[in-house]
């Protein structure tokens, strides 16, 4: 006897996104792990950085930059397919007034160094222990909520 | 186990851009999940949060639990030891009025103790509220813009990347010294 095909398909798309499930929370926890080793999610890190007393963190940041856009630049040349089936493509950022990113940059930025700790560095806090910064994302939720409803109004 | 180098951890870092990239077509970056989590909890009736939040973001959001799991793994494997900032900083952050040094983060900032004293205010409900605004307001944070960005060579990423050091400095140089006085 066999399976109908509808049935098939759909178990084998479970499969799939259960895989695709164990590879993003893969990364993501390698990606923890990096936060915390590197130290980048510490405060004293940051303070450090802005102010201009160690390499370290432009260091970082800076082979960062150069791994990632040697990494898009080969990707794309190859026109390489994804896991998924798409081909790999980065769509571009609508420069609109540009205000956005000078105003909305400047705001993160201020945030950056009071709480010493970015989105990514935020959550792996929470994992190194220390708990207060739950307040912290909250907030930050709440500011991004508030930017959700400021938007029409506001210049982008 | 000290710190990993720079010039192992940055390359490390970069490589989260073609991972995601390869694994399914996804483009790295944090603060988008801001945006994902209050259009799960509480939408309302804001247009922005009015899309379908599994579907664009259930990948990212998986990958910020990992986060969070991976900080977890990482602070007890090896042990703990302070962060070996250089003595210039420590120098300057005790003129401030900084005397605990141990730990990811300074305990007299980051503590449920102080967060309703001025101090852990701003640095915890306001910075945190200024991280999640300005990281939606331009579009992405340091992963989306200064690593995404700047590695796909955007004009945009660039602005904004320039307005984070403009924002950090201001808040270090000038609002840190502020904080520290008045208590």
């Amino acid at each position: 006897m066999t399976t109908s095909p509808g049935i098939k398909t759909q178990s084998a798309g479970r499969t799939e996104r259960g895989l695709a499930f164990l590879v993003y929370l893969f990364l993501g926890t390698a990606f923890g792990i990096v936060l915390t080793k590197s130290e980048v999610l510490s405060w004293f890190r940051i303070q450090e950085m802005f102010r201009f007393q160690s390499f370290r963190m432009y260091g970082i940041i800076g082979t960062a930059i150069a791994t990632a856009a040697l990494s898009v630049a080969l990707l794309k040349r190859a026109r390489l397919k994804s896991f998924s089936g798409e081909i790999i493509s980065i769509p571009g950022k609508r420069m609109g007034h540009g205000i956005r990113y000078a105003a909305g940059g400047a705001i993160f930025g201020l945030g950056w160094a009071l709480t010493g700790a970015c989105p990514g560095p935020l959550f792996a806090l929470i994992g190194n222990g220390v708990s207060v910064m739950i307040v912290a994302i909250l907030s930050a939720l709440l500011g991004t909520w508030t930017y959700g409803f400021l938007r029409p109004k506001l210049p982008h | 186990m000290a710190a990993w180098p720079w010039y192992l951890a940055g390359p490390l870092i970069g490589l989260f851009v073609p991972a995601l990239l390869i694994a399914g077509n996804k483009m790295f970056g944090v603060s988008s999940n801001l945006r994902h989590l209050c259009s799960a909890l509480a939408p309302g009736r804001v247009e922005f949060f009015r899309y379908d939040w599994k579907k664009a973001g259930g990948w990212n959001l998986v990958f910020l639990g990992g986060i969070v799991i991976g900080g977890f793994l990482a602070a007890h494997w090896g042990a703990p030891h302070d962060i070996a900032i250089s003595a210039q900083t420590k120098a300057a952050l005790t003129k401030l009025g900084l005397h605990d040094f141990s730990g990811v983060a300074p305990h007299e900032l980051f503590n449920w103790h102080v967060l309703l004293t001025l101090r852990g205010f701003v640095s915890l409900i306001v910075g945190g509220f200024l991280v999640g605004f300005g990281a939606s307001y331009a579009g992405g944070c340091t992963s989306g813009h200064a690593i995404s960005g700047l590695a796909d060579l955007q004009l945009p990423s660039l602005i904004a990347v320039c307005g984070f050091f403009a924002g950090g400095l201001a808040a270090t140089h000038f609002i840190l010294p502020l904080l520290f006085r008045a208590l």
